[in-house]
């Protein structure tokens, strides 16, 4: 790993992004493994837990990249931040923490976040931390192949049938409002964007807004009026699913410490 | 399943210079095929190309015919090349 760190940058700065980052990945990642055996039929089955792995991967990279910010870190790698940290230690947005509900939930809440990764990690692989866009330019080709699999499944939805057009319009009801807390700004984000390291996240939400919106009406859906919006998850509030995520993920480590197998 | 009719996979390796038949799926059109036989069958580096092909538009030989079509050929030696040397030069046959 490249350990040059960009000029005035903090590193309890960076930590903070990259387990922004990360911790975006590992949830995500760890609601897609729930279908693992139960997906729709079993080629779509080793589809989801294929992102899921891929997303598992992004997760390591970026959580050990994070732990290896600040001298003495408790949380020393990847793994000690997976599996050690509570509930609101966590950084991720709500939207990935949000159960799977039927495919069509799944399916819409993956390309909302792969468009947004796409555009986000393009903007990265030139950020002015060398260690980050290495990374950035690796993920990339990943998610370009997750977005083509569920831009392909959103269209096929919208435009199928009776039922998994309403499925669809329904798992964009309810999951909208989640993305505008993809693009918040805070003080951190400026620092960063201030320093070369993290985009204008106001520029990836038009970027994002441009192909998602037209995707969107091309698959015959309705975007909901606007109203309440999620936020809370750069803050570590999160909503009540990820206590149970967390249950299921860290089970192993917090019954049998160090357990390796 | 009853709208996502069987698809025949053929992938061409790192070194391959054709594509060969891997197995099967099911897909709804030929997006999703092509998806699906990257998901399930590349994997583990097991390719740089992917064909599919419905399965309904592939005519195979008929089994009983085996006798008749094939084993002709069996008493007809003379007709594979080794009775040839091969310059070096000449590395795919």
């Amino acid at each position: 790993m490249n350990t040059a760190v960009p000029a005035q940058t903090q590193a309890a700065d960076r930590r903070e992004y990259a387990l922004r980052l990360g911790d975006n990945a590992l949830i995500l990642g760890q609601r897609l493994s729930e279908w693992c055996g139960h997906g729709p039929f079993l080629e779509e089955d080793i589809a989801l837990t294929n992102l899921s792995l891929d997303l598992i991967g992004q997760a390591q990279l970026l959580l050990d990249l994070a732990a290896s910010q600040v001298p003495d870190d408790p949380f020393s790698d990847a793994d000690k931040l997976a599996y050690l940290r509570d509930a609101h230690q966590f950084r991720n947005a709500l939207l990935v923490e949000q159960p799977n509900g039927d495919f069509a939930h799944t399916i819409l809440r993956q390309y909302l976040m792969d468009v947004h990764d796409e555009k986000l990690y393009s903007a990265l692989a030139s950020s002015q931390w060398p260690a980050l866009a290495d990374i950035a330019r690796k993920v990339l080709k990943e998610i370009r192949y997750h977005k083509q699999h569920s831009g392909d499944w959103l269209h096929r939805l919208g435009q199928g049938t009776e039922e998994s057009h309403a499925r669809l319009q329904k798992a964009l009801d309810d999951l909208w409002f989640y993305t505008p807390e993809l693009f918040e700004s805070d003080a951190l984000n400026q620092r960063l964007q201030e320093a070369g390291v993290a985009p204008d996240m106001a520029d990836i939400e038009r970027q994002w807004r441009s192909e998602v919106e037209p995707a969107i009406q091309q698959a015959g859906l309705r975007l909901p009026e606007s109203g309440w919006r999620a936020t809370g998850g750069k803050k570590g509030h999160h909503s009540e699913h990820l206590g149970y995520i967390l249950a299921e993920m860290q089970f192993l480590q917090r019954a049998y410490p160090g357990c390796e197998w | 399943m009853a709208d996502m009719p069987l698809w025949e996979v053929f992938i061409r390796n790192q070194n391959g210079l054709h594509h060969k038949h891997v197995g099967s799926l099911h897909a709804a059109d030929e997006k999703m095929a092509l998806q699906n036989a990257r998901d399930v069958y590349t994997r583990r580096k097991e390719g740089v190309s992917i064909w599919v092909v419905e399965s309904c538009h592939i005519h195979a030989s008929d089994p009983q015919d085996k006798a008749a079509w094939f084993e002709p050929a069996d008493d007809k030696i003379y007709r594979h090349p080794t009775f040839y040397d091969l310059p070096d030069e000449v590395k795919n046959i």
